[in-house]
């Protein structure tokens, strides 16, 4: 059943506070799981809330993100916001569909096999107690976003594409550009990218000269004598796919994962006196958090039948993972975070063939993360109240804007 | 317990290999699943269980009843 218009939501739904669910999700499950919704463009979309159809139309492969050519399909944010990453315009040059889609996204993949992270992991290790020895030395209180969360995904990210540690800094700007549709202009974001695209072809090209370990080496590698490599294009599109997707996104999860675990301290007090608990933890974090951003679109090229609903072609589906992980369904005590949960099946990286390819390096992350504070900062505590953290104002992932802490 | 897995579905997410790295693993060509033990332990059916219930492409298929 579908609301009438007068009553039009709009996303992103109003919530008591940064770390609560916006109240509305749980009777839009229980009374409207198939609702329409408006986003900030203006556009309308069709607004899945309950776990199992918002799992169903991830996992159909028919189905994929809307691109520029999609006729008519909804829009995030007004004309030119947001960059590349929110129109999904054509400067990703990846193949986001069939048979092409599933080549690349095997051929990258490979790459992020889950021993290939537990073989990454000391070095993480290495980089979050040196991030967190900085942060001490600092002083207190710290904001643990900006001394931890953000610098360490995009160091990995670099360690991963084979860049050296000189310029990570560098790649943690063109990051925020792309993403920070609040702080940057659209032409500035244009500009990150040239630099970015300058930077990174001359990269590809050296790497090709002279490989080593990374990525695009790895890739390179074993593209010869195939015929069936990545192109330069291809390269540059994955090594922005892979900034894009796994600095901002792991950046604001760090954050407001210990913002939640210390909110309500017992849970911090349970991890410390069992640390074997911090792998379901952290899937719980993720099922938990509330500020995921709208959810995944989806653009219907065919018609799809949702709770005996049909949707027409051409529809634009925003499939709500943070309604979803609450589903009460599913998840028992749901709105409760319970450390040890499992199995989680939680649906913060997606389902099906485009679910996020670089989940066990983000689990890896932020274990990596929980660990290491843990151990080397038993006594962190949030600085400020719930009610005083702040939402970030992006559109396309949700965080806090800054995490203040004590120790 | 009988454990099949469907390697056309199999998105390489590697999370069953994080759970369950006794029972599953994943190629080195392809990051696709590979099937170690078909027919895992008595001790390992819970992990194989949670494997198969967060496995983001339903790749994971369980038959308790052999």
């Amino acid at each position: 059943m579908r609301e009438n218009d007068l009553d039009l939501l709009r996303l992103p739904l109003p919530s008591d506070n940064p770390l609560e669910p916006p109240a509305e999700w749980e009777r839009l499950r229980r009374q409207c799981p198939v609702s329409t919704v408006e986003l900030p463009s203006g556009d309308k979309a069709t607004y899945l809330t309950r776990y199992d159809h918002v799992k169903a139309l991830l996992s159909d492969a028919r189905f994929a993100r809307p691109t520029a050519e999609d006729e008519g399909a909804a829009r995030i944010a007004p004309e030119g916001a947001g960059g590349p990453a929110a129109d999904g315009s054509s400067t990703l040059t990846l193949p986001d569909r069939g048979e092409p889609h599933l080549r690349w996204r095997r051929q990258v993949g490979k790459y992020f096999t889950a021993k290939r992270m537990t073989a990454l992991r000391p070095g993480m290790v290495r980089t979050a107690e040196g991030l967190v020895y900085d942060m001490v030395r600092q002083g207190q209180p710290a904001d643990l976003k900006a001394c931890l969360g953000f610098p360490l995904p995009v160091y990995v990210i670099c360690d991963i594409l084979g860049v050296p540690a000189a310029d990570r800094d560098r790649f943690s700007h063109w990051s925020d550009a792309f993403l920070n549709v609040s702080r940057y202009t659209g032409e500035q974001t244009r500009a990150a990218y040239e630099e970015f695209a300058e930077y990174m072809s001359a990269h590809i090209a050296a790497t090709r000269a002279e490989p080593g370990e990374d990525l695009i080496s790895m890739v390179i590698g074993e593209s010869e004598g195939e015929g069936q490599g990545l192109t330069d294009d291809e390269l540059l599109g994955t090594a922005m796919g892979l900034l894009v997707a796994g600095h901002e996104t792991t950046a604001n999860m760090i954050g407001k994962m210990v913002a939640m675990l210390l909110a309500d301290r017992t849970r911090w007090e349970r991890l410390l006196a069992d640390q074997g608990l911090v792998r379901t933890a952290v899937d719980e974090a993720l099922r938990f958090d509330a500020n995921l951003g709208f959810g995944i679109r989806r653009y219907l090229t065919e018609d799809v039948e949702v709770d005996g609903e049909v949707l027409p072609r051409g529809t634009t589906v925003v499939c709500s993972m943070p309604a979803a992980n609450r589903d009460e369904r599913v998840f028992t005590d749901a709105d409760d975070m319970v450390l040890s949960r499992s199995p989680n099946p939680h649906l913060t990286f997606g389902a099906g063939p485009h679910s996020c390819l670089g989940q066990s390096l983000a689990r890896t992350e932020l274990q990596v993360t929980l660990d290491v504070l843990l151990r080397k900062l038993p006594t962190l505590r949030l600085a400020v109240s719930i009610d005083e953290l702040q939402r970030v104002e992006g559109l396309l992932v949700g965080g806090l804007s800054t995490v203040p802490v004590r120790w | 317990m009988k454990v099949s897995v469907d390697l056309d579905r199999c998105c390489g997410a590697g999370q069953c290999v994080l759970i369950a790295p006794e029972v599953f693993d994943q190629g080195d060509e392809d990051g696709i699943v590979v099937l170690l033990e078909p027919s895992p332990a008595v001790d390992l059916h819970p992990v194989v269980h949670e494997a198969a219930a967060v496995c983001p492409a339903s790749a994971i298929t369980i038959d308790d009843s052999h």
